[in-house]
């Protein structure tokens, strides 16, 4: 069994779980940039720059998440392609639209045509993340936006009396007090993120689904020394307490995050707290 | 071919009527629309009959985790936990092996690999579970005096349950519970991406704005006719459920009245 369990392939399923993992930790921050751009922009003065922030908030509603997903991992591979073929065959006189296929230049394949395995693993790769952090970022921006506003009105206006601009105000009363006002919602966020990640299976990234239904599958005797089953429903198993550990354990990290954030604050949390320790 | 005749061929292609082959060649707008929208047949489907199915569990687990007896409260807590904290897609995928290796035990479980029943009962738990905690939430945020009210009248058991306790629940959790049927709806495109096979290419809306998607090597034209058909759908719920709590709602003043507000918690 325990040789069964440590062939290649198995260790290329344990890998897969890294895989999973950093993809969370490489989108997380990326998506609350993203977020945090889109909310700046949809509080800009500038009027284009706010319906450029709020259509971006407003893309994602109404319409199913995996559609998303779908539609951007093709969509920005051919915008990259586009772009590149435009910037590398200026002369190419060829329509890149022929009836039912994309055609580029070979110079503006992406990645290029004689590139090493690693190299389109990577580049799938980096196109999930990427179609996961516009896809998030939409969201997180959503609730920053939000915890932007939800910033007392008193503590804004005692930054004005004392002669701060807008921007200092920006910087040093708002950024710094909203994310109390977000945590609840950057933290379902999360849980929602990481019950996105076996979507990269779609995607077209070798990730945890792609390999326990791989190694689930029945296998005879002829290419493997070990043959079994259908045991695909126990690979699944294993998988479903991956997630509901994942899950616990960001339950339990998110409520000390929320506790360590509420001490000090003007709210309702804040106030148990203080009264806790008196 | 004319619109009416592509129109004739695909609108009920999902079910398994009309035209066998899927077209091929050069795509036209209208087999885009048709398609997608003879798709959408399937979301319907498992849209309403998880919801109507999931709302009764969906009580009882509420009730089950607001119960004082750990026998009760128990289950409905690690019942609602499993569900909602795990991803649909892995639920699928779990549920369809396990159907497939009961299959091969006891012939009755033939259905259940099946998208129609199968990924139905999937959905019916997982939204179970979901209403279920927001019916639980609900239950807990009940006015002490609409009970104490049923006190005084000699209420109690069955009946207080059911004139008083369940029917205000209902309408405190009517907002969430409108969100929670717009994201079963929307999380219905993951069944024929998760192993249940879409059995001669009768799939959903999703299934088949990706066949064209693949086929024509162009996103912009197929994803975008899905959207509109999700958007519209959205609407036909928001106003559907608006009724119903209205409704629900009709003895109530004017500004008493919790109003829905359109939150998407997307994915589950």
């Amino acid at each position: 069994m325990s040789c069964y369990l440590t062939t290649g392939k198995h260790m290329n399923f344990y890998v897969s779980f890294g895989t999973v993992l950093l993809l969370l930790a490489i989108t997380a921050p990326l998506a609350l940039s993203f977020g945090f751009g889109g909310a700046m922009a949809a509080r800009s003065r500038i009027a284009p720059l706010s319906w450029f922030g709020k259509g971006y908030i407003a893309i994602v509603r109404g319409v199913p998440d995996i559609a998303f997903f779908l539609f951007f991992v093709i969509a920005l591979d051919q915008a990259f392609e586009y772009i590149r073929h435009h910037v590398k065959c200026p002369d190419w006189t060829d329509p890149i639209r022929q009836g039912t296929d994309f055609i580029v230049c070979a110079e503006a394949k992406l990645p290029l045509g004689n590139a090493p395995q690693w190299v389109h693993e990577a580049y799938g790769f980096s196109l999930a993340v990427l179609t996961f952090a516009i896809v998030f970022g939409a969201f997180a921006a959503n609730v920053l936006f939000g915890a932007m506003r939800a910033v007392p009105k008193a503590q804004l206006e005692t930054a004005e009396a004392y002669g701060m601009t807008r921007r200092q105000t920006f910087w040093r009363i708002v950024v710094p007090q909203m994310w109390v006002y977000a945590l609840p919602g950057l933290g379902n966020l999360w849980m929602v993120l990481t019950k996105a990640t076996p979507l990269l299976f779609l995607l077209g990234v070798e990730d945890i689904v792609y390999w326990a239904r791989e190694l689930g599958g029945i296998k005879g005797e002829r290419f493997t020394d070990y043959p079994h089953g259908d045991w695909r429903m126990w690979y699944f198993l294993v998988l479903l307490v991956f997630y509901l550990g994942l899950t616990r354990v960001s339950e339990v990290v998110l409520a000390r995050l929320m506790r360590r954030l509420t001490r000090g604050q003007a709210t309702a949390g804040g106030e148990a707290q203080r009264k806790a320790a008196a | 071919m004319s619109c009416l005749e592509t129109i004739a061929d695909y609108a009920f292609r999902s079910i398994g009527y009309g035209e066998r082959l899927l077209p091929r060649g050069d795509y036209t707008l209208c087999q885009q629309f048709t398609l997608i929208g003879s798709g959408m047949i399937w979301n319907v489907y498992f849209g309403i009959v998880a919801l109507i199915s999931g709302f009764g569990l969906a009580t009882a687990l509420a009730v089950g985790k607001a119960s004082q007896n750990r026998w009760l409260r128990k289950p409905a807590e690690w019942f609602i936990f499993l569900f909602r904290g795990s991803p649909l897609f892995i639920q699928f995928f779990f549920g369809y092996f396990f159907f497939l290796s009961l299959k091969t035990h006891y012939p009755f479980f033939d259905p259940f690999t099946s998208a129609w029943l199968g990924a139905l009962i999937v959905l019916f738990l997982n939204t179970a579970a979901y209403s279920g905690e927001i019916f639980y939430g609900a239950l807990q945020s009940i006015p002490k005096g609409d009970t104490e009210a049923a006190d005084a009248y000699g209420l109690s058991g069955w009946p207080r349950f059911r004139r008083v306790v369940w029917p205000t629940m209902l309408r405190l959790a009517w907002p969430a519970y409108t969100n929670e049927a717009i994201f079963l709806f929307h999380s219905t495109t993951l069944v024929f991406f998760s192993g249940f096979p879409a059995w001669q290419q009768r799939g959903d809306a999703l299934y088949y704005a990706n066949y064209f998607a693949d086929k024509t090597f162009n996103p912009f034209i197929p994803y975008p006719i899905l959207a509109m058909y999700f958007i519209l759908v959205t609407l036909v719920i928001i106003w559907t459920m608006g009724r119903i709590g209205r409704r629900l709602n009709r003895h109530l003043p004017q500004e008493a009245r919790r109003k829905f507000r359109f939150r998407p918690q997307v994915i589950r």
